[in-house]
């Protein structure tokens, strides 16, 4: 299946929603990676047939349903809100969209609504209300219901937010699997690149009503076309230095300047601003590209399993993110190591000039098969 | 500022509790320090709230005592705690303006205008609210408003405690982090004592010194994040800190050697013999971070490779995870991003050091 | 711009047309219609102007059913709102049995039609029959509705505020139950009197609340009718002939339509006056909050 958004655009009241949209969407995962208030839901609401857009058409397998309504459009949409009906069983409620309009046997019912409540590990709450259910319960119950009829689009706003952190780590390990196989377009919009990354497929990334870029998850992971992509789909935003090429040297500060990386080499003298991963400054040196700095550490943020250091270099601020966990106290000094090969390179316009050669940009590649 | 202790603490919200189901918190024994940093860490429903509450006396607790530096204040009411709480929402006096916010717990206390003035002024200059005092609070943003609710504690120069109940939830991501360090400045330079009620693992571990991670009403850990990720104290906090969380494998143990379906992996022999002594269930844990997995015949020095397949490989950007089995069981790897690894057959690597075991949940110490 | 249009839309917007039309744009304009006109049959009219305007303006027995129409509003706002106001703090907060009751207890009034009413005081105020005349009668208060002009618009008032006052209680307890645990904790925590958590929590958060039960009761006592009709028919004299009786007087009574058209037009400019200025004077009190 394909859908095609040409030119879709979408005012209220003179105010821009959504600006100028073309892409083409396929079956399986397209991921819509914004921040709050980029557009992501009003996109959503366009393709599920809720709203009109004010631009542009939708085309489904060549099919114009621009102005065909919800009803028509064979979409399920799931939400931040844990929305099932409170007056029904889980099994009514997955069972729900199977009992309006075409008529399916009970059997035939049964089946599904079983298959489904299986996918998502809900059989033994079938015969529960919504309300006797868990927060990550009552999301699995929504998106059981979404699935079990076969929608051509099936559109996810933001599903785990509302859940415990560590249901939803739970949650989205499973989300990859439930859409990989599946025929439907699956429209997924979350604001964390963790996510992104995680369910795989294509994102799309979105900034004020505009795609910035759109291509397969990891290739749009590792060449940013901008700066604000960059900042967008990194967590944490993607640090940005601004920098100074000269004689064959990158110029970080007074005190900070190295070679140029071989994939830097073409660029002309003149000013940049470099792009770096937190996780490409380290601790550690690792091999030759390894770029020592002095830093004093504003703050160390720890995760479960990651210490993120915010650093201050001269007038340089940037952060470090380093596997395992490690204390240190406010203003605390340490030499942390630029990693010299996976600097990017952007213009003073914030394009993209010098990318890091990384070995597997194929679509999908790095993706594992069962 | 104050050392607390929890005395055989325990909390239910029906009237006639019998069973160990109908507490909400079976029963506590714990000290936090005068001038602490301490998280409360736990899913919802855990009990976390509850206890916060039973601190700042909101709550009276069923049975057992509060002691505020020795001194009993389990009768206390909260305005008589010298404790202050900032709330999940932002609480503020809608019709006051930031200066009023900040001095009404003053007021209400009896204090003189300069006296007033003073202090307030002082304690604007340290959340960076001097510029909006005369502004009304209502007009503010979600992070000035919660650095007002601190405020109202911090003015109080007697205050023992101040108590967050997940603060952050309503702070945008990028104002979080500005937020939670302006915390930590504010503990390094008053050295009060904090206690922060979370569920996320990173608000808790940036926060805290020590972690107290609750799990069914009980405190599983409390230690440094440090601790809580080397050495989970129990297999809740392994699979609770963390992400993805440790492997967990139900095991016997024969010698020096989990059993796990006819595999055999090495072990520390100190702990497979304490282990050996047990008669509880036993269960292996290893964190994806410290299990290795290679694609050839030989392991890195000092492990034993044990056979399996891998599953799949997710490339997250940043790191690699590897989904493995072994026996019936699935195990988690998180490999660097520059590991070149393909589904198939492969050796999975447990170091001694890093493998931990459980009896009945709870870790057997080395 | 693609935008889709599609007249067919109009078709469902059509049936609100029609109802408003009936209900209210072709009453309307009958009464503007008599205003301006001296109508004596189908075929005979004459046009006057502002004639039936410049003459009811002047008359003095309507100025003076104004001056007590508006005295009456201002003595029932200002006893129906503090007082639902302190009986919904005294209500039980926690859900049970005894909220459920009392709020059904309270709410009985309300089911009572507006006659009924009148005529339960009618009778419950006789000193000969009722309990509540005879009691003030035996407390040696000389008590008589139907006789002293004070007594019989003091009833009104009261009338007014027991069939009233619940509404407004029942607003501002259902403002109450929606303010968040956090703000009276944090009131606790901050050493807050109950005094300073009415003014500084409760008030401000019930200001919504309180701006709909001000405009309704306002509207409510302002259009008072069936009351008074029923407990005196407007006496004893015109001591309790509010706006709408003496409106009904001289379109019924005296059948003179005309201006009593032109008045319905003041009054109905009059209730939409007062509205208005409550409206924007609270609305003011909140942007000058905000600056």
């Amino acid at each position: 299946m394909q859908l095609s958004l040409q030119g879709i655009g979408k005012a209220v009241g003179g105010e821009m929603h959504l600006a100028d949209i073309s892409a083409e969407l396929t079956s399986g995962l397209n991921v819509v990676l914004g921040p709050t208030g980029s557009g992501k839901t009003s996109l959503l609401r366009l393709i599920a047939g809720l709203d009109r857009p004010t631009a542009g058409k939708l085309l489904l397998d060549g099919r114009d349903i621009t102005a065909l309504g919800v009803n028509l459009r064979n979409a399920a949409m799931v939400y931040q809100q844990f929305v099932n009906y409170p007056s029904f069983t889980v099994y009514d409620n997955i069972a729900s969209p199977l009992r309006q309009g075409k008529s399916h046997d009970a059997r035939e019912i049964d089946r599904r609504v079983r298959e489904a409540a299986a996918l998502l590990h809900i059989e033994p709450m079938l015969d529960r209300l919504p309300s006797q259910l868990s927060g990550g319960q009552q999301q699995r119950t929504a998106i059981a219901r979404a699935i079990v009829k076969d929608a051509e689009l099936l559109l996810l706003d933001e599903p785990l937010v509302n859940l415990d952190y560590k249901l939803r780590e739970e949650l989205r390990a499973e989300m990859r699997n439930l859409f990989i196989q599946r025929k439907t377009i699956v429209v997924y919009a979350t604001t964390e690149p963790s996510e992104a990354l995680l369910l795989g497929g294509s994102t799309m990334v979105l900034d004020q009503g505009r795609v910035l870029q759109f291509g397969p998850t990891l290739q749009t992971y590792h060449h940013p076309v901008s700066t604000r992509v960059g900042t967008i789909f990194s967590d944490p935003s993607m640090n940005l230095l601004d920098a100074k090429i000269e004689g064959a040297q990158l110029h970080l500060s007074a005190d900070l300047a190295f070679g140029l990386p071989a994939h830097m080499a073409d660029l002309p003298a003149g000013q940049y601003r470099i792009g770096v991963r937190a996780t490409h400054v380290s601790l550690s040196p690792n091999g030759a590209d390894a770029i020592p700095a002095l830093a004093d550490v504003d703050l160390a943020e720890i995760s479960g399993s990651e210490t993120f250091l915010h650093l201050r270099h001269g007038p340089l601020n940037f952060i470090a993110q380093v596997e395992g966990v490690h204390p240190f106290g406010l203003g605390a000094q340490v030499t942390v190591y630029l990693n010299r090969a996976r600097l990017y390179a952007f213009d003073g316009g914030g394009k993209l000039v010098g990318a890091p050669i990384i070995g597997d940009i194929r679509e999908g590649s790095g993706h594992g098969t069962h | 500022m104050a050392r607390i202790d929890l005395v055989e603490l325990s909390h239910s919200y029906r009237p006639n509790p019998r069973s160990r189901d109908d507490y909400a918190l079976p029963k506590l024994n714990m000290t936090w320090k005068d001038g602490g940093a301490y998280a409360l860490l736990g899913p919802s429903g855990c009990g976390k709230t509850t206890l916060l509450n039973i601190i700042s006396g909101l709550i009276q607790p069923s049975a057992g005592k509060v002691l505020f530096d020795g001194q009993d204040v389990t009768s206390l009411q909260p305005q008589q705690r010298n404790i202050a709480q900032v709330f999940q929402f932002p609480v503020i006096y809608d019709t006051m303006t930031v200066f009023d916010n900040l001095a009404f717990p003053l007021r209400n206390r009896g204090w003189k205008r300069p006296d007033i003035q003073k202090r307030v002024e002082e304690i604007a200059e340290i959340l960076d609210l001097t510029g909006d005092l005369k502004n009304r609070a209502s007009g503010l943003g979600a992070d000035a408003k919660q650095k007002i609710s601190m405020g109202r504690g911090l003015v109080r120069p007697d205050v023992a405690a101040i108590l967050f109940d997940e603060p952050l939830t309503t702070i945008d991501q990028h104002l979080k982090w500005t937020l939670r360090r302006k915390l930590k400045q504010i503990h390094a330079q008053l050295k009060l004592s904090l206690i922060y009620v979370t569920h996320d693992q990173v608000e808790a571990m940036t926060f805290a010194e020590q972690v107290a991670v609750m799990y069914g009403g009980e405190v599983v850990q409390m230690g440094s994040p440090q601790e809580l990720f080397e050495e989970p104290a129990h297999t809740f906090v392994g699979f609770f800190v963390g992400s993805p969380g440790m492997n967990l494998l139900p095991c016997a143990i024969e010698g020096n050697e989990a059993v796990i379906d006819n595999i055999r992996i090495p072990l520390d022999p100190e702990r497979a013999q304490k282990a050996a002594a047990t008669n509880s269930p036993l269960k292996l844990g290893i964190r994806p971070e410290f299990l290795g997995v290679v694609k050839t015949e030989t392991t890195p020095s000092g492990t034993i490779g044990v056979p399996t397949v891998i599953e799949s490989v997710e490339d997250l950007g940043n790191f690699k995870i590897a989904t493995t089995r072994l026996g019936t069981h699935r195990l988690k790897a998180k490999l660097p991003e520059t590991v070149e690894i393909t589904p198939g057959p492969a050796q999975l690597c447990f170091p001694t050091a890093r493998t931990r075991l459980y009896a009945d949940d709870r870790l057997i110490a080395a | 711009m693609n935008k889709i249009y599609d007249n067919r839309a109009w078709l469902l917007v059509l049936p609100v047309f029609v109802t408003v039309a009936f209900s209210a744009v072709i009453p309307m304009m009958t009464v503007v219609n008599y205003s301006v006109q001296d109508i004596f049959d189908a075929d005979n009219r004459v046009w006057v102007g502002t004639e039936w305007f410049t003459e009811v303006m002047q008359d003095s027995d309507l100025q003076d059913a104004l001056f007590k129409q508006i005295f009456f509003s201002a003595c029932v706002l200002l006893t129906e709102i503090p007082l639902g106001i302190a009986i919904a703090l005294c209500l039980p907060t926690r859900s049970g049995w005894a909220s459920s009751l009392s709020l059904i207890l309270l709410a009985l009034p309300l089911l009572i039609p507006w006659n009924v009413v009148g005529t339960i005081f009618q009778i419950f105020g006789r000193a000969d029959i009722g309990l509540a005349g005879f009691l003030l009668n035996a407390m040696g208060i000389n008590y008589n509705y139907a006789a002293n002009s004070v007594d019989a618009w003091l009833t009104v008032l009261v009338i007014d505020i027991w069939h009233w006052t619940p509404l407004v209680a029942l607003l501002c307890y259902a403002g109450l139950r929606a303010i968040p645990d956090a703000f009276y904790q944090a009131a606790r925590i901050d050493g807050a009197s109950a005094w300073a958590v009415f003014r500084y929590i409760q008030l401000p958060k019930l200001k919504g609340v309180l701006t709909i039960a001000l405009l309704l009761r306002f509207m409510d006592s302002f259009m008072i009718y069936t009351e008074p009709f029923v407990l005196t028919g407007g006496g004893p004299g015109n001591a309790t002939t509010f706006l709408s009786q003496y409106l009904t007087k001289l379109a019924i009574g005296q059948f003179d339509i005309g201006p009593a058209a032109a008045f319905s037009i003041i009054y109905f400019l009059i209730v939409l006056l007062f509205c208005f200025l409550f409206y924007t004077a609270l609305q003011n009190v909140e942007r000058s909050k905000q600056g």
